[in-house]
């Protein structure tokens, strides 16, 4: 690695397209993840955060067919689900109680061809209802750009009837790769990388907080995940809307594109770089769903942060293959940050400490 | 590069910063290996017998004499998984299995020798607990039963059984499983006669980190004096459907509905390590993590400087870890492993294909190649 690269981080210089593009390059694999554990370390001290979670998947049936996907059905094919607000409430209702209750429900789902833009609304209604001190982060801009169509409102007035009924974030999925030729191999049905840049910047506008994701891994070049990340700093500074950057770890298990896992040395390498360049976004995620518990937990010595949440039940990357298992408890993940000789802190959906999580 | 003492060696596995010992750990397997290749070797774990005696408390593959579950196999069912290692390119079997009270040397010498007039495949087999019981049980030296099984057509032995060599753990985590003295014995010898063998360390248990500087300090003791370690081979503790695992709590695929433990069962060497095991696992046990077996690797790498080969262990940490492995000190993928049933039965389930393991290597940025039992290149991908 070039001094220079070394100084400028130290010295807290912005990194530049032709440095991000050294360091995936280059092999100096240890130098990355300390500089990147320096800039983790800057932001966040010796902590590393968890949130007690819940995901929730209303229906597997989507009108997109991504090419990358095992997750989604056709109405009417073998393994279509859809779920009711009662089934859904039914779900969440054991993960609400105990001393370690759910912080946040995910929702993430297919675009159903024939549920009305009511239905989301009373599905976080009910939701919010039933558990008001649980955060709803839903609806990735991919569904809220079929939101905003099936209800004829604009981007910003969707997002504004959502949050009057409960949204309270939203996940950073559906930004895949933006670079136009990778997408349309990949998910030509799917809105374009600059439309999802557009709904976010609306949703940061309005005060929804937001992650950003990157799936890598698949066919796309070094040179396309470095200009996501350039797309993503560039929004960052406008907005200051991203909590977390997290990248997707590509899994080739029954999808149409095939190939393989990306490499465990791949992926940390992929996490320092991102925390590196990603000077502006607090948060960077080692998704342990996405990457298994491994390689996460080692991702907290190269620049990750955080390790997301318990989950309990996760379909989509289920589907494609997972390499790690469905739930993590609590206590899993105390141990994990633990033995990386991180600070365990469980936080909200918003990052704020919760109070037990100091024992 | 100066030999690591234990004492430095045991403040590393405690406290380093773990990319500072993986910097370290990678330059020496640079230094040893300069190519940039990254071996693997085909092959299928055969396991003769899931009978064991030794019932230790780690594993959950061994049923009791007169189980349901308990099996031999026939040489018709062996010929057949030979045929199919041979026809995917393999070079080598691995033969373990427990120990069979009611299987004796002619058992053995008649399966190699059968193995050996139809087949050209290297059999690495029978770890130290097996040679040592061969040979108690009909009052042989540990080198007569190693030659009688040589001349049978054994070529080299695997380093299972190790756990770790120190007897307190051994006493806590399989007390009737041959000691450490035994297991170095066994391994002394069969170096003496020219066989080589692997040797390997199971970690994760109840051991503490002095436990593991010593079972690297005798390995290397004894490696100096006969140079018959082809390979060192570092693996965690699996937990899932193990007595040590259930009783620990941490098991994540228990099987308590499978009453193959009975609480009390047992002489009173296996009662009093129960007793002691509880007594620890009270204290708070959980498996080993992925920071604490690239700690464990890295140190390996570091103090066995008269060992080449370290191995990661892919089938214990999965595909992406033992690619980050190979930059944290390993120069060595182990087997495709064709069949694998020991690991499988604690719940624990990698299964790849050769095409997996090549492009895991290619990914992980080394050069891919097949090797035999004693880590010569038959084939560069």
């Amino acid at each position: 690695m070039p001094s220079s690269l070394h100084e400028k981080v130290l010295s807290g210089e912005r990194l530049t397209r032709e440095d991000a593009l050294a360091l995936f390059e280059g092999d100096d694999f240890f130098s990355l993840g300390r500089l990147a554990s320096f800039v983790a370390g800057m932001k966040h001290g010796a902590n590393a955060y968890f949130i007690v979670n819940r995901h929730l998947n209303p229906t597997n049936i989507c009108v997109n067919r991504c090419r990358f996907c095992a997750f989604s059905r056709s109405k009417g094919e073998e393994g279509a689900f859809e779920l009711t607000i009662d089934e859904m409430l039914t779900k969440l209702s054991e993960a609400s109680q105990g001393p370690h209750p759910v912080r946040e429900v995910h929702i993430v789902g297919g675009l159903h061809p024939d549920w009305p833009f009511d239905l989301y609304l009373h599905m976080l209604e009910a939701i919010k209802r039933a558990y008001p001190t649980v955060a709803l982060k839903a609806f990735t801009a991919v569904e809220i750009d079929y939101l905003s169509r099936i209800s004829g409102l604009a981007i910003g007035d969707t997002l504004q009837a959502l949050k009057e009924r409960g949204l309270d974030l939203m996940p950073g999925g559906g930004a895949e790769i933006f670079a136009p030729a990778v997408r349309e191999k990949l998910c030509p049905e799917k809105i374009s990388g600059q439309r999802w840049l557009d709904i976010m910047e609306t949703a940061h506008g309005l005060g929804i907080k937001t992650n950003a994701t990157m799936l890598y891994g698949h066919i796309e070049s070094v040179e396309d995940r470095v200009d996501h990340l350039m797309m993503l700093r560039e929004l960052q500074d406008r907005t200051a809307g991203f909590q977390a950057f997290i990248p997707l770890a590509y899994h080739p298990k029954n999808t149409e594109i095939g190939g393989f896992y990306s490499s465990g040395i791949d992926d940390l390498t992929t996490m320092a770089v991102s925390r590196l360049v990603l000077d502006n976004v607090d948060h960077i995620k080692a998704y342990w769903i996405m990457l298994g518990e491994k390689v996460s937990q080692v991702a907290l010595l190269f620049g990750a942060d955080d390790l997301d949440g318990t989950i309990i039940e996760e379909k989509i990357t289920r589907s494609a293959g997972a390499l790690a298992g469905e739930r993590m408890t609590r206590d899993e993940m105390i141990h994990l940050i633990g033995r990386a000789g991180k600070t365990p802190v469980e936080r909200d959906a918003f990052y704020n400490p919760v109070e037990s999580s100091k024992e | 590069m100066e030999r690591l003492d234990k004492k430095t060696a045991l403040g590393l596995l405690k406290g380093a910063d773990l990319l500072g010992l993986g910097a370290m750990a990678d330059a020496m397997r640079k230094q040893l290996h300069p190519e940039g290749v990254v071996t693997f070797v085909v092959d299928r774990n055969i396991n003769y017998t899931n009978v064991c005696v030794n019932r230790c408390s780690f594993c959950a593959f061994y049923r009791e004499p007169g189980s349901p579950e308990a099996y031999v196999l026939g040489k018709d069912e062996l010929f057949s998984k030979i045929d199919e290692t041979l026809s995917l390119g393999g070079t080598q079997i691995l033969l373990q299995g427990g120990l069979h009270p009611d299987l004796g040397l002619d058992y053995y010498t008649d399966l190699l020798r059968t193995i050996k007039e139809r087949y050209r495949i290297n059999v690495h087999g029978f770890s130290p607990p097996e040679i040592w019981n061969l040979a108690e049980r009909h009052n042989l030296t540990v080198r007569e039963t190693l030659c009688t099984l040589r001349e049978a057509g054994l070529d080299s032995i695997p380093g299972g059984g190790a756990e770790i060599l120190s007897d307190r753990v051994r006493k806590v985590i399989s007390p009737k499983k041959i000691r450490s003295v035994a297991w170095l014995r066994v391994m002394e010898e069969a170096h003496r006669i020219g066989m080589r063998t692997t040797a390997t360390m199971m970690f994760g248990s109840v051991e503490t980190p002095k436990d593991i500087v010593e079972h690297l300090a005798v390995i290397r003791e004894l490696q100096d004096r006969t140079g018959g370690f082809t390979a060192f081979i570092p693996w965690s503790f699996q937990s899932g459907n193990t007595e040590l695992g259930r009783e620990s709590g941490v098991g994540s695929h228990e099987s308590s509905e499978k009453s193959r433990f009975s609480q009390e069962a047992g002489d009173g060497k296996e009662q009093s390590a129960r007793t002691t095991r509880r007594a620890h696992l009270s204290s708070g046990f959980r498996a080993a993590t992925a920071v604490d077996y690239l700690r464990v690797l890295t140190v390996s790498r570091l103090f066995l400087d008269n060992i080449a080969n370290i191995q990661a262990s892919w089938v214990t940490q999965g595909l992406k870890l033992a690619q980050v492995a190979l930059r944290f000190g390993a120069n060595d993928f182990g087997s495709t492993m064709i069949e694998e049933n020991v690991v499988r039965a604690a719940g624990v389930s990698y299964r790849v294909s050769m095409d997996d393991i090549i492009n895991a290597i290619r990914a992980a940025g080394f050069r891919p190649a097949q090797r035999d039992t004693y880590y010569t290149i038959l084939k560069e991908f």
